[in-house]
């Protein structure tokens, strides 16, 4: 069984996919010679040169808009963000722009565009470079929003991003970059809108967003010694969500918790308890629980930064209010 | 100017100026019996530019253009059909009736849409010339932006990529003197845009864009350059829009009647009509057959769009993603 990183995995892809096809290329500030702040096109320019993997200035407004312009003509980008907050800059772009353009033209152009970045918080990198902002891009027609979290989904459901049409949105949590996982050496695509199970269980289900899903499998672990079997589902891509499975789950164990480390105002918590409820209120044996980083920009010492966003206690506290409903 | 084109080539230079004008001319009557539900921004006087560059493009090549689109569309090849068609709001409009006067799509003669937000053609237009050249065609991308956007991020980010990557794009500057109704004057201290855009390293240079016989000559030489994958190029031409900044606004307060006139005496359909009558390359009558031609064109036009369908609402939410 091959293993790799997180990272290894996600650059296997686009090596793969670059090779295939030479309309692909990548932009970014320091994704040429550099590789890439967090490895993800170390080795590519050696083999591709400038014009597909080009360093940018310093102007992700600009890059982004010249890279819609580039999809609209037969290009393929993808824009390397290397922090995801970064893409703040260019949102009027993406907005206006780039996830209105098939509407607009009544799906004569195609906008094959993969925007990718680090996201999340927890080493110490403060609130410019811990972003996350993901249900802002859910809330908007156009995008599709993945969140993978371990390396043979990141391959997986990359691929499927390079291969499609649309503007994908590809958000690679910064502690799980170096974790490790089978991936196969044989090609294979993840399509979008397919949650994995990750545990099976009885008593609750509990939807796990980015690197939420292994903190909620610790607690589980320890609820495990108590007895208690809890359902673990990672939604894997946010647009389009897998609600379906969210709601085989709750009809099976009657209870269900949120965890994602993002913002809860309009979140995807949300969205999942409004729909649920719409779908699945006869099923509902207590009211739907969100657990949430805090709503407030992120702080850089430690000391602070752990209180913001939710940890295995707080987790397991979670689920244990919301069997004792 | 007087170039070294022929009576034929200059004629046509001046039909299509005309479609646009009287295809204008209607869509302001139209909007005036509530035929046009939403804006209606018309490029009135400044048909030399569009047409000047638009003559030297294919199909093949990119347009990317603004809110004062109609000129740019139809100089491309848009059917005029389509054009009145979707400010209509019918389904046979170039855009399905989904833009109207500020979103003209069009990917099938390379108009790639206009924006009812000021600065992305910019950037589009350079993206297009990243992936003309990394596809290693001579294709062209072709920004069309007024004097309002050069003060834009966009304009400073678009020209810098263009210019670094040696990308073959375009970029035109239709200096019309107004950010809708803020003077030029009051938006930067440096007005010369051609000059604004040589600091970037690029080439540039300021165009009468009433005439339309420089502008034909300058664009030439700047898309063949692009072609030849010597880069990118600005023109900065000096014009004039003599209506409204849109349709039903007042249009007094921040101009004179006089500016106005001085600019309705240098019309570039005039112009060139007299021009090439006292140069012997045309009499009346040809003059004459293009307008009678153009006329039953525009009206054609008119009754097309009045009598084509609105679009099925129950296609509101259609193609927001590819597989739609």
């Amino acid at each position: 069984m091959r293993e790799l990183t997180f990272t290894a995995a996600a650059r296997e892809a686009l090596t793969e996919e670059m090779a295939r096809d030479s309309r692909i290329f990548v932009v970014g500030e320091g994704i040429g010679v550099r590789g890439g702040n967090f490895n993800t096109t170390l080795g590519l320019y050696e083999q591709y040169g400038p014009m597909r993997l080009r360093d940018t200035p310093i102007v992700e407004r600009g890059f982004v808009g010249m890279c819609t312009g580039a999809a609209m003509t037969g290009a393929r980008p993808v824009v390397d963000f290397m922090f995801f907050d970064f893409i703040l800059d260019s949102l009027g772009e993406l907005i206006n722009q780039t996830a209105k353009m098939q509407y607009m033209s009544s799906g004569r152009l195609k906008m094959p565009i993969v925007l990718r970045g680090s996201i999340g918080i927890g080493s110490a990198s403060a609130t410019h470079h811990s972003g996350s902002y993901l249900p802002m891009f859910v809330n908007i027609p156009g995008f599709r929003v993945v969140i993978p979290t371990n390396p043979y989904d990141a391959k997986g459901l990359f691929k499927t991003a390079l291969r499609g049409d649309d503007p994908v949105l590809f958000l690679e949590h910064k502690l799980l970059l170096n974790s490790k996982g089978h991936v196969p050496e044989e090609e294979y695509f993840i399509p979008f809108g397919q949650a994995a199970i990750v545990r099976e269980g009885q008593h609750a289900t509990v939807v796990a967003l980015g690197s939420m899903v292994r903190k909620v499998q610790e607690a589980c672990d320890e609820l495990a010694k108590e007895g208690v079997s809890i359902e673990v589902i990672d939604p894997r891509t946010i647009a389009p969500l897998d609600v379906a499975t969210v709601l085989q789950s709750v009809h099976k164990t009657g209870r269900l918790l949120i965890v994602d480390e993002n913002f809860g105002p309009c979140g995807i918590g949300a969205e999942l308890s409004a729909q649920v409820m719409e779908s699945g209120f006869d099923d509902l044996d207590a009211p739907v629980m969100r657990l949430n980083g805090l709503h407030t920009p992120t702080p850089y010492s430690p000391a602070l930064e752990a209180a913001v966003v939710p940890n295995t206690q707080t987790i397991l506290q979670a689920i244990r209010d919301l069997l004792a409903e | 100017m007087m170039t070294n084109l022929s009576k034929e080539q200059s004629l046509a230079l001046w039909r299509k100026m005309l479609l646009i004008r009287r295809s204008e001319e209607q869509l302001a009557k139209s909007y005036a019996a509530g035929m046009i539900p939403g804006a209606c921004h018309t490029y009135i006087g400044e048909e030399a530019v569009a047409t000047g560059v638009c003559a030297h493009l294919t199909y093949e090549d990119a347009v990317f253009s603004t809110h004062r689109g109609h000129g740019h569309a139809l100089a491309k090849g848009v059917p005029p059909r389509e054009l009145i068609a979707e400010l209509f709001g019918r389904v046979t409009g170039c855009s399905r009736g989904r833009g109207g006067s500020m979103h003209l799509f069009s990917p099938e003669v390379g108009m790639m849409g206009t924006s009812g937000i000021v600065g992305p053609c910019i950037l589009q237009a350079t993206g297009a010339g990243y992936s003309f050249k990394l596809q290693n065609t001579d294709r062209v991308g072709v920004a069309f932006f007024g004097d309002g956007a050069v003060s834009n991020g966009a304009f400073h980010e678009g020209l810098n990529m263009a210019a670094i990557w040696d990308l073959p794009t375009i970029f035109v500057c239709e200096d019309n003197m107004y950010a809708t109704e803020v003077p030029f004057t009051d938006a930067t201290r440096n007005q010369d845009v051609a000059a604004r855009a040589a600091t970037y390293g690029m080439n540039a240079l300021t165009v009468d864009g009433n005439d339309v016989l420089a502008v034909y000559q300058a664009a030439g030489e700047a898309i063949q350059r692009a072609r030849a994958g010597n880069g990118p190029s600005l023109l900065h031409c000096k014009t004039y829009r003599t209506r409204p900044h849109s349709e039903g606004m007042r249009d007094g307060g921040y101009r004179t009647v006089e500016e106005v006139e001085y600019w309705k005496q240098r019309d570039p359909i005039t112009t060139l009509k007299a021009n090439m009558i006292a140069a012997g390359q045309g009499v009346e009558a040809d003059f004459e057959a293009i307008e009678a031609e153009i006329k039953a064109v525009v009206e054609d036009a008119a009754d097309f769009a009045k009598n084509s369908p609105y679009p099925d609402p129950d296609t509101a939410a259609n193609y927001i993603y590819s597989a739609q």
